[in-house]
């Protein structure tokens, strides 16, 4: 067993377990932790995709940015009533999870009896340079130039859009 | 070598826990958590298939949806203040106020 195939299960565990915890967690900063350990783990996969900047860009925007937000707004609420949003495990659960497995099987079937063959594909050699920082600015400001100056005004609406709606209302 | 149908019954086994997750939790806080969960799954197939076809436009969506994940987390967290602070509670039962 090669050292890449044991990070692949190593990292799968991680992230399955983190992933389930995190949707029976009852408690919701328990959750938010979860979180963060599945941000890594899947950073993780991308170290293991030749992904480098992106392994890097999932630590700082999601398990940086992202997650201090969530906390900081869990701390915010002070939820006094958490007993409240337990519910008893009823039918709807039950149609949820059913509903769930049913979309995962059929992803399952598809890959395996479909895209199997189709998609057998060997890895570029060149994933290790085309993960690099170099090719994707260069991309990102040549080919996606627009794209990424849109995404900076969605930004902006976002920053705008989240003070007006948190804002106090002062009459 | 790992093959890429791996990465992606992985991809689609996150995004269904993700699925799980919206539809039976009620903490609206929880259900954004949840939809998180579903973005990073398709991450990581676009990371899979731009790391497979040695191309780093997949990458870059990928830094796309980064970017309006993070809109969309501050936007949503800004609405579950604003709801919070409205009808003190974060149960998505109990807003229903759109329901016809």
């Amino acid at each position: 067993m090669s050292i890449e195939i044991l990070t692949f299960i190593i990292l799968t565990i991680i992230g399955l377990t983190s992933a389930i915890l995190l949707i029976i967690q009852k408690n919701p900063v328990y959750s938010a932790l979860l979180l963060i350990t599945h941000f890594l783990a899947l950073a993780g996969f991308y170290l293991l995709l030749n992904a480098q900047f992106l392994a890097v860009l999932q630590i700082l925007v999601y398990a940086g940015a992202i997650m201090v937000l969530f906390v900081f707004v869990i701390m915010l609420l002070n939820l006094q009533n958490e007993e409240a949003l337990k519910d008893p495990f009823n039918l709807r659960k039950i149609i949820a999870s059913i509903l769930g497995l049913v979309l995962f099987s059929q992803f399952g079937i598809f890959y395996f009896l479909k895209a199997k063959y189709e998609l057998d594909i060997k890895p570029s050699p060149n994933s290790i340079e085309a993960g690099s920082v170099k090719k994707i600015s260069e991309a990102l400001f040549t080919t996606y130039l627009i794209p990424f100056e849109v995404t900076s005004f969605l930004l902006l609406v976002g920053i705008i859009a989240s003070i007006v709606l948190a804002k106090r209302k002062f009459e | 070598m790992i093959p890429l149908s791996f990465y992606l019954i992985l991809s689609a086994a996150f995004f269904s826990i993700g699925i799980i997750g919206v539809l039976t939790r009620r903490n609206a806080i929880i259900i954004f958590m949840c939809i998180e969960l579903m973005l990073n799954a398709v991450n990581l197939s676009f990371i899979a298939f731009a790391s497979f076809f040695g191309d780093s436009s997949g990458q870059i969506f990928v830094l796309f949806v980064m970017a309006v994940a993070a809109a969309e987390a501050a936007v949503g967290l800004a609405i579950v203040i604003a709801l919070f602070r409205n009808k003190l509670t974060i149960n998505v039962d109990e807003v229903n106020i759109l329901k016809w």
